[in-house]
């Protein structure tokens, strides 16, 4: 080798290991922190938990395990649905390990703790298990994304949905408490301005195990519709109660607002067919879907939820900003992956608004027949896409301080 | 159509029955703690936590031994109250000299243990206890549909209340076990072994609460704490009852019951807390209860 040839070579391997210095000296302690934050033993655990996880794991391995030469490290807590073991974790994380994003975030009390952690602290997170839409309403910060789904579209979507089909005599079966409230308001304001009438409401208390007096009381109302404005086992429990009176049985029909791919499983088809609901994503409507969810079968015996898919989706939309913009700086990548449009095997025609709301494609889904199905997990079949900029609540209805109205 | 205050005479008549059915729960669950109240003065605050792991003995037994609900029915109440059985012979005598409070924080720290050991390995989603066979399916009573499960209940606790109301009252073995609770020296002297009587009468109380356990499996998610939000509900019964009554829970329960479910016809919010109302009135007005002896 001649010296010419010899300094060239010398100065490039100097100029790339600068340029990998470079890159890091922005990554702050040379690595990437991710912080998962979800319920791993309670109610919610089945739909994000360790399967979330999982999801996430996932996303950072398909990533290559590090951006520009900065490994990605990744933590994981059990919040206990507490939001003060949330906002301690989280407070924990950002001060003495320098935690970069945190993911997960499922139950809603949790969730604004730890927003209102992340704004004090200039952190990052990316809010996946969430339902209340007040998230990226009043509760809206600089330093938060909500990812997947909230109470607007679930109401806007099943509700409208529904009315349009012909379904317009609703009975309203309601959570007594701020989240069942919040849905029944959206619920009665959507089926009304449908032109569709509440022939009844029952609000019963949370939690409840009994549901055969409400159950009798709608059968008893008429109405072509039941809608229920709660969730968990609420949900599961009315459910299980319509399907032993033989609600559905005699032409009434069910709509769920909240419920998750797991609910269904657990319920079986005898008891929820032709279940209305609204999903942000479902495993199998599609061949990239069904692809990365086989791929997240195999490692965890049990087919994603919204909520799981969500994670892998929103934590590579991060990684890939982070790549992007030579930092994990949060002010820095929050706005870069605002300036990218999402379209992945979760997210159709995905973007973050200023209010921190992603939003995208949902679906209005029904539960197949037990005849109709052709395996344990073969549950949905999706009617109709809502596209992405009718779903959500208008920017121009925002209480949000990030928006300007 | 026949209205009662503004509701439809069906739907009234429906939830009546469907208060029954509730009732007979009520009954059965407070009977239990009522024997166990009124014989051995125990507090038992494991009550719940005991008709839980009689529905998770079903459920388990079902998926890992295949023993089906009816032999559940029979096998259960047996293994669960021989726990019972257990916790009486080992730890609740040896504070049986001293004042009740001690027995009831025994009894509630037991429940948190079972409670959170079946956390840790189940979770509290719940798991589907499948009704069998011969009782899917309902009837149609003319002003409702009531599924042929829950006719089964009413049917099935009330004849255990009345079968216990019966050995308690009405044969001799009942007659030593209420002469061995109010003398048990003479009852001892008399050569009846009274510890052997009082450690049967604990099992037989644990029992009745696995048997509504077993009861309850199909009808409602199977979890580790579907029995401590029931409990408290099961205590105002057995105060509004009179503590201690036998005939007094039975009657309670199922009132209680009827109450409960003409609420959730006319105030539905308040239908958790109508039983709470009731028991403040009769403390008021007749602090023994309604069938409890004037202390």
């Amino acid at each position: 080798m001649t010296f010419a040839k010899k300094t060239l070579t010398a100065s490039i391997a100097i100029a790339a290991a600068m340029a990998v210095s470079t890159a890091n000296a922005d990554i702050s302690d040379g690595e990437v922190r991710i912080g998962y934050l979800a319920d791993m033993s309670g109610t919610y655990r089945d739909l994000a938990g360790p399967g979330g996880q999982t999801a996430l794991e996932m996303a950072v391995a398909d990533f290559g395990g590090s951006v520009n030469g900065a490994p990605i490290v990744v933590f994981s807590a059990d919040d206990r649905n507490s939001a003060d073991v949330g906002a301690n974790t989280v407070r924990e994380w950002i001060d003495q390990r320098n935690v970069d994003m945190v993911a997960g975030l499922v139950a809603s009390s949790v969730t604004i703790a730890v927003t209102r952690v992340l704004e004090e602290n200039n952190g990052l997170g990316i809010v996946s298990g969430s339902a209340a839409s007040s998230v990226t309403n009043e509760h809206c910060t600089p330093n938060h994304v909500h990812w997947v789904y909230d109470t607007y579209p679930l109401a806007n979507g099943t509700a409208r949905a529904v009315v349009e089909q012909g379904g317009d005599s609703w009975f309203l079966l309601t959570a007594d408490y701020a989240f069942g409230h919040a849905l029944e308001a959206d619920v009665i304001k959507v089926v009304e301005e449908n032109g569709g009438e509440i022939v009844g409401n029952v609000r019963h208390p949370f939690p409840t195990s009994d549901f055969s007096s409400y159950i009798l009381q709608a059968q008893g109302s008429g109405a072509q519709i039941v809608g229920l404005a709660n969730a968990g086992s609420d949900t599961v429990n009315a459910i299980t109660t319509a399907s032993q009176f033989g609600l559905t049985q005699s032409g009434q029909q069910l709509a769920g607002l909240l419920v998750f791919l797991n609910d269904i499983h657990a319920l079986g088809l005898d008891a929820t067919q032709n279940l209305l609901l609204t999903t942000g994503w479902y495993w199998d409507m599609d061949d990239e879907s069904r692809e990365w969810a086989e791929r997240y079968y195999e490692q965890v015996g049990r087919m994603p939820t919204m909520v799981q898919a969500g994670i892998y989706s929103s934590t590579m939309h991060y990684l890939k900003a982070v790549e992007a913009a030579g930092t994990d700086d949060p002010e820095t990548v929050r706005a870069k992956m605002a300036e990218e449009p999402i379209n992945d095997f979760f997210a159709r025609n995905g973007r973050i608004r200023e209010d921190g709301r992603m939003v995208h494609d949902m679906y209005l889904a029904q539960v197949k027949k037990p005849e109709a199905s052709t395996g344990e997990w073969d549950l949905y079949e999706i009617l109709s896409t809502i596209p992405a900029e009718e779903a959500y609540r208008p920017l121009s209805e925002s209480q949000c301080k990030l928006v300007q109205n | 159509m026949t209205m009662i205050f503004g509701v439809p005479l069906a739907v009234f008549m429906g939830q009546l029955t469907l208060g029954l059915v509730n009732g007979a729960f009520y009954a059965l669950l407070s009977l239990g703690l009522a024997v166990i109240f009124g014989l051995l003065k125990i507090v038992n605050f494991a009550h719940g936590a005991q008709y839980m792991l009689g529905a998770f003995a079903a459920l388990l037994g079902f998926r890992y031994l295949g023993i089906n609900y009816w032999l559940a029915l029979v096998l259960v109440p047996l293994v669960v109250g021989g726990l019972g059985m257990l916790m009486e012979r080992f730890l609740l005598r040896r504070i049986a000299h001293l004042d009740h409070l001690y027995g009831l924080l025994l009894t509630f720290g037991l429940a948190l243990i079972f409670e959170g050991t079946l956390v840790n390995f189940f979770g509290v989603s719940g798991a589907r206890y499948a009704t069998p066979e011969v009782l899917q399916g309902g009837l149609n009573l003319g002003f409702m549909f009531l599924p042929t499960y829950r006719a089964w209940v009413l049917v099935a606790a009330l004849s255990m209340c009345l079968f216990t109301w019966f050995m308690i009252e009405r044969t001799r073995l009942g007659a030593y076990l209420r002469a061995g609770t109010e003398n048990s020296q003479l009852m001892q002297a008399f050569g009846v072994n009274v510890p052997l009587l009082i450690t049967l009468t604990y099992g037989f109380g644990v029992g009745l609460a696995a048997f509504a356990g077993v009861l309850a499996a199909p009808l409602y998610p199977v979890s580790p704490t579907m029995g401590s939000s029931l409990l408290i509900v099961v205590f105002a019964v057995v105060v509004i009852g009179g503590m201690g009554s036998i005939l007094g829970a039975i009657v309670t329960g199922l009132s209680m019951g009827v109450i409960e479910g003409l609420t959730k016809v006319y105030y539905p919010e308040a239908s958790n807390t109508v039983i709470f109302l009731v028991m403040i009135l009769v403390l008021m007005l007749r602090p023994s209860g309604l069938f409890g002896k004037e202390a």
